[in-house]
């Protein structure tokens, strides 16, 4: 079974980040994976957004188009992709940044968490997007804790010891929300 | 073996400097910077030469001097760059040198954009650059095949003296796959009967060179050439068949698009309709043998590439026309899907 | 009997192609005394460009690569990168270093490639029979300026030790001409200078040899040695442009 992701958001709010870390976790985890990043002059600042694909089996074409799961972190990103989503689909969104009231799809689970708003009462600046794969492995169990914790600790630098411990945080306050 | 993950460019160039290449000399271009990068920061630490050339002319030619002195060189560009090479590339090969270049390709013509491209067939497979001659292209499929490659493409530059291709686009460049890295045992040919590196006194001087002015004697060195071109179209293609042995239609495409094509190919195979696919792994050389036995029991051929139609030329040529071959494309940087892919493979091959 | 004139060893012993007169011949023979006189050729590698010395590979006994139009500086960065202990030359004319090659010239230079370069100057591509070349000078008949060179439609010559003589990377920028014995005793001296600045790693040296073209200029030997000296010496003046050592002396 093949997981396809779909993560987006600005440039800048730890999209492409984000979707290495879930790579990450597949690589621990022995499974097949894919990390596709969208590239080019949106990388400087406009929206941002990067495939993963997590699977038992060769990953084919790597390019999402219609994603299992969602992280929108913007209200753009959450609006061009949100009728992509497979039915039966879950998506996991900022609701401090995004308003979703007028989804009208019913066949998919939307996970709403302040993650920016979450972030900022907890001094974590930047640390919405990681609230965000914190509930994701909470709601879908792709991933464990142990599994993401120790991705966390080999994908930041030991020099930065103190943001190892800030993620952890992150993640915890994810799937606690 | 342990698994790294990696981008595309990235493993190029870990694959590379493994593989002994002891220089590189390229030129910014999206979307192959990050090899530069990654060689900006590793071959120095490596022992090897790292130069950032004042343009893509400058640093195809640098890796002629290099190659020249019997070192393994290489470059990289993407499609607008490979263009700028193409003479150094055709002096490259009149010299007889072995040498490495990657084109992560991207939409043309002109400027064209950024996105993941495949319309550099007919460039990297016919006309890269003036005069009769042949590059060794390699078409990569996967992060680790592109490790595997450059270090495959070193070793055959160096055992036939002459250029060779990693025909990759932009899609791949950027992925991230897991990729592990073979040992590499030291694959040393003996360059010391033509390297011009000195000749300490105690051999003839050699002499690096393309220019034969009698037509006589020129005729002569591209005809050489062409028996050696013989015993590697013989001897070096390479090509993943896969589900062929009773297609009733058989896709054909290499590289990105083949990951494409793979996903179509089962979804087509559920729906009961028998779809195989031969995906080359050498371009040229391309597979004639491989192909012809992939289609033994198709009935139709559906090739599909990013661009509008290149490697169906030689298709057509490696089965004669014998049965009919239909071409579908996307091109400009817009990468086809696999649902797209199933249509086609329905309206050719899902009529039983 | 006592040996008082003989052909350099590094200078092979066949006959060339240039034409009577042409001052090729005496650029070669004081490029291989000095690698002679250094004991070096085992240890150089030269790289040929495209115009009349296109065959020099065949004369010289060093080591020798045959580098497309004007991109010789950059083959022999290629070969001077990988072989920090080799000595490197380049051996270019006007069409191929200052203009399809400015770009490697200059950039090689502002690098400050270790690297020698040997640039005739003859206002004129040779080669292709005579037409315009960067240096050309103003009023100057050839096949593509047949009313003489008019800056105001084909521009004005380049002056190349002038402008490398500006880049921190050039470390000798020096023009010299090969029309009298005391010139080409100067030129000498600048070219042994060149590949000293090469063993002892101070960067790019170019040494500017005004040299004649009888055939395309349309002059006997003589009258063309007596154009260089009156009409090419005051547009391109010989002398020092730059030399880091005189300043490096000039400190003590």
């Amino acid at each position: 079974m093949t997981t396809e992701i779909l993560l987006a958001g600005f440039g800048g709010q730890g999209v492409l980040f984000a979707g290495k870390i879930l790579a990450y976790c597949g690589l621990m985890d022995s499974k097949e994976l894919s990390w596709l990043p969208s590239y080019g002059p949106e990388m400087r600042g406009g929206t941002a957004n990067c495939s993963v694909c997590i699977s038992d089996e060769p990953i084919g074409s790597p390019l999402v188009l219609t994603p299992d799961l969602l992280i929108a972190m913007n209200q753009p990103s959450f609006d061009k992709f949100i009728n992509a989503v497979k039915p039966g689909g879950k998506v996991f969104i900022d609701s401090t940044l995004i308003d979703a009231s007028e989804c009208t799809r019913d066949d998919i689970e939307v996970f709403a968490i302040p993650s920016t708003q979450l972030a900022d009462e907890n001094e974590l600046k930047g640390g919405s997007n990681i609230i965000l794969l914190g509930k994701l492995i909470k709601e879908t169990g792709l991933f464990t804790l142990e599994t993401m914790k120790k991705t966390i600790e080999k994908v930041v630098p030991p020099t930065k010891a103190q943001l190892i411990a800030n993620n952890f945080r992150a993640i915890e306050l994810g799937m606690n929300s | 073996m342990e698994r790294n993950l990696m981008k595309g460019n990235e493993a190029l160039a870990e694959a590379a400097i493994r593989a002994g290449c002891k220089c590189f000399f390229g030129y910014p271009i999206t979307p192959q910077t990050e090899l530069a990068a990654y060689m900006a920061k590793r071959m120095n630490k490596a022992g090897g030469v790292f130069l950032q050339a004042e343009s893509e002319i400058a640093a195809i030619n640098m890796v002629l001097g290099a190659a020249s002195t019997g070192v393994r060189a290489m470059t990289s560009s993407s499609s607008p760059g490979v263009s700028l090479k193409a003479e150094g590339i055709s002096y490259i090969a009149g010299s007889d040198l072995p040498a490495v270049i990657i084109n992560v390709q991207r939409g043309g013509p002109g400027l064209g954009g950024i996105q993941p491209s495949q319309a550099d067939y007919w460039q990297a497979t016919k006309a890269v650059g003036h005069g009769d001659f042949h590059l060794l292209v390699f078409a990569p499929s996967s992060v680790q095949e592109m490790v595997d490659m450059v270090i495959k493409a070193f070793d055959t530059a160096d055992k036939y003296r002459m250029p060779a291709m990693i025909l990759a686009d932009g899609l791949l460049g950027q992925m991230m796959e897991p990729v592990s890295f073979p040992e590499i045992t030291a694959n040393n040919v003996d360059k010391s009967s033509w390297a011009a590196d000195g000749h300490k006194n105690s051999r003839e001087h050699h002499i690096i060179n393309s220019l034969y002015l009698q037509p006589d004697k020129l005729e002569k060195s591209v005809k050489e050439r062409f028996e050696r071109y013989e015993t590697i179209k013989a001897t070096e293609t390479d090509a993943e068949l896969y589900l062929t042995e009773d297609c009733d239609i058989l896709l054909t495409a290499y590289g990105a698009t083949a990951r494409v094509v793979k996903s179509a190919v089962n979804a087509a195979r559920e729906q009961g309709i028998k779809a195989g696919m031969l995906r080359p792994k050498t371009l040229w050389p391309f597979p004639v043998k491989e192909l012809n036995e992939a289609c033994k029991t198709a009935s139709c051929i559906l090739d599909v590439e990013m661009s509008m139609g290149q490697m169906v030329d030689d298709v057509k040529l490696a089965i004669n026309c014998s049965k009919p071959v239909h071409f579908y494309g996307r091109t400009g940087g817009v990468i086809p899907t696999p649902a797209e892919v199933l249509e086609e493979i329905k309206k050719y091959g899902g009529a039983k | 009997m006592a040996v008082v004139f003989e052909r350099p060893k590094a200078l092979a012993d066949i006959p060339t192609h240039y034409c009577p007169g042409c001052t090729h011949g005496i650029v070669h023979r004081i490029l291989c005394e000095v690698i002679d006189e250094m004991g070096i050729e085992g240890d150089t590698v030269g790289v040929c460009p495209v115009g009349c010395s296109v065959m020099a590979y065949d004369y010289f006994n060093c080591d020798m690569i045959e580098a497309p139009h004007g991109r010789a500086p950059a083959v022999a960065t290629g070969v001077k990168r990988t072989n920090p202990d080799k000595f490197v030359f380049t051996y270019q004319g006007d069409g191929d270093l200052a203009a399809i090659g400015t770009c490697e010239t200059v950039h090689s230079a502002t690098r400050g490639e270790n690297i020698v370069v040997i640039f005739i100057n003859n206002t004129i591509y040779g080669m292709t029979g005579g037409q315009m070349a960067p240096t050309t000078l103003p009023g100057q008949v050839t096949q593509t300026t047949p009313f003489g060179r008019d800056p105001k439609l084909a521009g004005y010559p380049v002056r190349v030790c002038e402008m490398l003589s500006t880049l921190t990377g050039t470390a000798l920028a020096q023009r010299v001409a090969v029309d009298s014995v005391a010139h080409v005793r100067e030129a000498k001296k600048a070219i042994r200078k060149a590949f000293e600045n090469q063993k002892a790693g101070r960067g790019f040296s170019i040494v500017e040899v005004l040299s004649t073209c009888p055939t395309n200029w349309g002059l006997t030997p003589v009258e063309a040695i007596k154009r260089l000296q009156d009409e090419m010496i005051p547009y391109y003046p010989l002398g020092v442009y730059k030399d880091i050592t005189a300043d490096e002396e000039g400190n003590k």
